[in-house]
């Protein structure tokens, strides 16, 4: 592969997390470097969907520290990590329902439109010619995901997996230096796989997105990852390059269970 | 001081009654996530069934035995609950499940009209009076403690004395019997109950039943104080206010959210209501527990939600 | 036959994102819109005007208002009457307390008072949603209720209680006759259905519908969860006060708070939720068939009683008419939570495809 991978971008030191007594997270510290794709792997309830929250602000954590290119980051809300670079999709497809596919899209853009309530309301000027700018952009990423045919169709009726096209579409529209998939092939059979593959590489491949990636499927992991971190019970069991992580016996425990 | 007292326990008194209003929307909402607006109109339309009941059972009687006619009309006015808890469950919640809260709640508003139209229209439209044999007189007592004593309205006293009872074989029927511990686990996860075979539809049946029954209770000591009318549907106006303050799925919440909004009231009416021309028991509650959300959204008692992703 | 899309391409986006895509629909409404301005005033008597038509064009633009806020932004809202409530009451002040203000203006800033308290009640929806937040705009309505019935300087100090205003000019053009009230309306909300219409296709509207739909997600793309629910608040409050202020001035002249209570509030929600819950056509269904219905009912369930031999007294009337609403707002929100607008929409789809529907 030509890309070449950057520093450090996004390093997370002994993150802990608690929903009152319930330990989701205890003592995880791990690095993301610019332009790769790391994998987040690990049994069902080992915390990672707890570890993207934490990275996209919906989870404050008590203990450790976040730094995002080398300043620490403090807490924040979601919209201020989504306006500092970091977009994701959900594992459970949070598409809004009662919207179209190109509006679920055009609010990915949200943050790039400036134009104030009065032009719009009057739908004038630079509004009005804002609006069909990112429009624009917003059909290229349409043509990019190859979902044309469903552009003014409500998200609602439309089959899982052009959903999850759609769910990363959205976060595309963001232009993100970060971009967290969670489990983006949950589900799917293996054509829509190959498809949402061959997505996420090529969005790692012509915009240089750093993509942090949750996924189940050890194939598609192996495959498509640089690093693999590994979480189970909410503790980091291994960490580094796929063939390291495949054959580190903890991990191995972990996924076979003590017997083997 | 003796005065304090004494609109403190008028507070009280007054509590002890939105706290049984409170209660009808606290079940209903703990067993089927539906914030039951219609809570009031129910309390109108119970005490309507009630009075007219209770007024032609005398009359057929020949007025011999009141209590007779009473017992004759609360068992009537509960199996008119019953049909309601029915039709309710039959005909609007059972094809709304798994709906968002916002539309169940609009669903009770017209469910509010329904039951206050057909309640008039059957029942009408008239302020009927209820009369189950409560002492109206007042009495004085703390004599001796206090200069003057404390005037207490004996009827007020039994009235909480009989909402307090309520409350208590609410709780163990809550938490002893099996048909409680079902409603428990339909509060917890309508999917989950119903795969381990508990029958949703007849849960709600009964849960809106026994609403149904408190409502009629509630209906029966707002009715003999103040007699029949359609501003009993506003009740629950005043009753909203006790659950989000309580917590909207604590049945102690709803007590001692009602006590605290009718203390509040009272109080609130004596002291600062002078100073701004009064009538203020209305919105002072609902600022309160406006104020209180704020710093506490699930309410004294409720459970803290945790939002997942 | 006539209402086919076909040959109608759009080559640029702007040409895709006009409000009526389809060329027989843009001249229906432009239609439906002269024949109002101009066929209207001469075919119709004053009953009409005074009973149907004026209430119905200020009730449809305050349901515009709860509709942007209730169906657009997913906030519910139980305290709408409050808001129509402050937009009168401020515009009655700005009126009869500042010499020379045109009556435009007054109800302009009325609405604007209406906007700035909507922000303030909306605040609680940060913390709080559905259900409590029903009830926190509860709290506005009983404060209002109070507070314009006890404070003596919110109605100029009026011995009875009750306000009224009088000649209203506007540009030399004095709105005294029905006919002229009516043409007000008519053109006010013409221009505040434009504007709700451009906002819900806009940026602001996408946040709106993006909470309704899931709050959560909205707030990871970027969507702020203040801005976009005190901006549904504000422009929803906006709405509903130039309306109470229209209400006020225009349809009733004088007025107290009765006017404005809870019930107005519920009646301006069913409105919505009958006619289509986050559809702008919608309000003004929703708002003609609940003008309509009760005006109906009483014309026609007396003589239907009068057919059978039975004599049915006003209450009854009142009576059913509660029955019928309640059943109503029950059955839409089950068969159909888009409403009236919902069904319009499934019989232009019949209508395209007649008379060869396969």
């Amino acid at each position: 592969m030509s890309r070449k991978i950057g520093d450090v971008i996004l390093d997370l030191q002994n993150i802990s997390l608690r929903f009152g007594g319930v330990k989701a997270l205890t003592d995880i510290s791990f690095n993301i470097r610019e332009h790769e794709v790391r994998a987040i792997i690990g049994p069902n309830g080992a915390g990672k969907s707890s570890m993207l929250n934490v990275i996209n602000g919906v989870y404050h954590p008590q203990d450790g520290k976040i730094f995002y290119r080398g300043a620490e980051r403090k807490k924040m809300e979601p919209h201020m990590a989504a306006s500092t670079g970091i977009a994701r999709t959900f594992q459970n497809i949070g598409l809004f329902k009662g919207m179209s596919v190109l509006d679920n899209i055009m609010t990915g853009r949200t943050l790039k439109m400036k134009s104030n309530l009065l032009l719009q309301a009057l739908w004038f000027g630079p509004a009005r010619s804002e609006e069909l700018a990112h429009r624009r952009k917003v059909e290229e990423i349409i043509d990019f995901l190859e979902i044309q045919h469903i552009r003014k169709t409500p998200v609602g009726r439309l089959p899982y997996g052009l959903q999850k096209r759609v769910d990363l579409g959205r976060a595309l529209a963001m232009e993100p230096q970060i971009l967290l998939l969670d489990e983006p092939m949950a589900g799917m059979n293996v054509e829509e796989k190959q498809d949402m593959c061959r997505f996420i590489l090529d969005v790692n491949d012509q915009f240089g997105t750093t993509i942090v990636l949750i996924e189940h499927d050890m194939g598609v992991v192996m495959d498509i990852s640089d690093r693999v971190v590994v979480l189970d019970y909410g503790k980091k069991i291994g960490d580094g390059l796929p063939d390291e992580v495949r054959s580190n016996p903890e991990v191995i425990r972990a996924y076979l269970g003590a017997g083997h | 001081m003796g005065f304090f007292i004494e609109t403190l326990i008028g507070g009280l008194m007054a509590g002890m009654l939105y706290s049984l209003v409170a209660l009808g929307f606290v079940l209903i909402f703990k067993s089927s996530g539906v914030f039951n607006f219609a809570q009031g109109a129910m309390v109108l339309f119970a005490a309507l069934a009630m009075a007219r009941f209770s007024e032609w059972a005398n009359h057929a009687l020949g007025g011999d035995s009141l209590l007779l006619a009473n017992l004759i009309a609360f068992v009537g006015a509960g199996l008119v609950m019953l049909l309601v808890a029915w039709v309710v469950e039959r005909f609007v919640l059972r094809k709304l499940v798994n709906q968002e809260g916002a539309t169940l709640l609009m669903v009770t508003l017209g469910i509010t009209y329904v039951l206050e139209g057909i309640g008039q229209t059957v029942f009408g439209s008239e302020i009927y009076n209820i009369d189950v044999g409560m002492p109206k007189d007042p009495v004085l007592m703390f004599e001796s403690v206090f200069e003057g004593g404390i005037l207490i309205n004996k009827e007020d006293f039994i009235a909480a004395l009989i909402a307090a009872l309520l409350v208590g074989l609410l709780s163990l029927f809550f938490q002893k019997t099996p048909v409680g511990r079902a409603l428990r686990a339909v509060a917890d996860d309508h999917q989950a109950a119903l795969s381990i075979g508990i029958p949703l539809n007849r849960i709600w049946v009964i849960v809106w039943l026994v609403a149904g029954i408190v409502a009629l209770v509630a209906g029966i000591i707002w009715g003999s104080k103040l007699g029949v009318q359609f501003s009993l549907a506003t009740v629950a106006l005043r009753a909203l206010p006790v659950v989000i303050l309580g917590g909207l799925t604590s049945v102690p919440g709803a007590i001692v959210g009602g006590l605290i909004i009718g203390v509040g009231e009272k109080l609130s009416e004596v002291y600062i209501g002078p100073m701004v021309g009064g009538g203020i028991e209305i919105w002072f509650a609902y600022v309160l527990a406006l104020v209180f959300l704020l710093f506490r959204p699930q309410g004294l008692f409720g459970e803290k939600i945790i939002d997942r992703v | 036959m006539l209402y086919r899309e076909n040959g109608q391409f759009k080559t640029s986006y702007a040409a895709d994102q006009q409000v009526f895509t389809i060329a027989q629909d843009k001249w229906f409404v432009l239609g439906v819109i002269a024949f109002a301005f101009i066929g209207v005033p001469m075919l119709v008597d004053e009953y009409m005007f005074r009973a149907i038509l004026i209430p119905f064009l200020i009730l449809s633009l305050a349901a515009l208002g709860v509709n942007l806020l209730v169906g657009y932004c997913g906030q519910i809202t139980l305290g709408a009457g409050a808001f129509m409530a402050i937009g009168a009451y401020a515009a009655y002040n700005f009126f009869v307390r500042i010499e020379g203000m045109p009556v435009v203006l007054a109800m302009l800033l009325g609405g604007g008072v209406s906007a700035a308290m909507g922000v303030l009640f909306g605040i609680p929806s940060l913390r709080v949603r559905g259900l409590y937040l029903a009830v926190a705009t509860l709290a506005a309505q009983f404060f209002c209720d109070w507070a314009f019935l006890r404070i003596s300087w919110f109605t100029n100090d009026s011995s009875s209680g009750s306000v009224s205003v009088s000649n209203l000019k506007m540009f030399g053009w004095t709105i005294d006759s029905p006919v002229d009230k009516y043409l007000f309306c008519l053109g006010v909300m013409v221009v505040f259905a434009v504007l709700a219409k451009n906002l819900t296709r806009a940026t602001v509207g996408r946040q709106w519908m993006a909470i309704r739909d899931m709050d959560v997600a909205a707030e990871v793309i970027g969507i702020r969860p203040m801005y976009s629910k005190l901006s549904a608040f504000a422009v929803s409050s906006f709405f509903v006060g130039v309306a109470g202020a229209m209400w006020g001035f225009i349809h009733l002249g004088s007025w107290e708070p009765a006017a404005f209570s809870v019930d107005r509030s519920f009646q301006l929600l069913f409105m919505v939720i009958i006619g289509g819950l986050g559809s702008i056509l919608g309000s003004f269904f929703g708002a003609a068939f609940i003008v309509v219905l009760p005006i109906f009912l009483n014309q026609f369930l007396p003589a239907l009683g009068d057919l059978v031999g039975i004599s049915i007294s006003t209450a009854a009337v009142s009576h059913a008419e509660l029955i019928i609403f309640g059943s109503l707002i029950v059955f839409f929100l089950i068969v159909e939570p888009h409403g009236l607008a919902r069904l319009w929409s499934i019989a232009k789809e019949k209508l395209r495809l007649w008379p060869f529907p396969h």
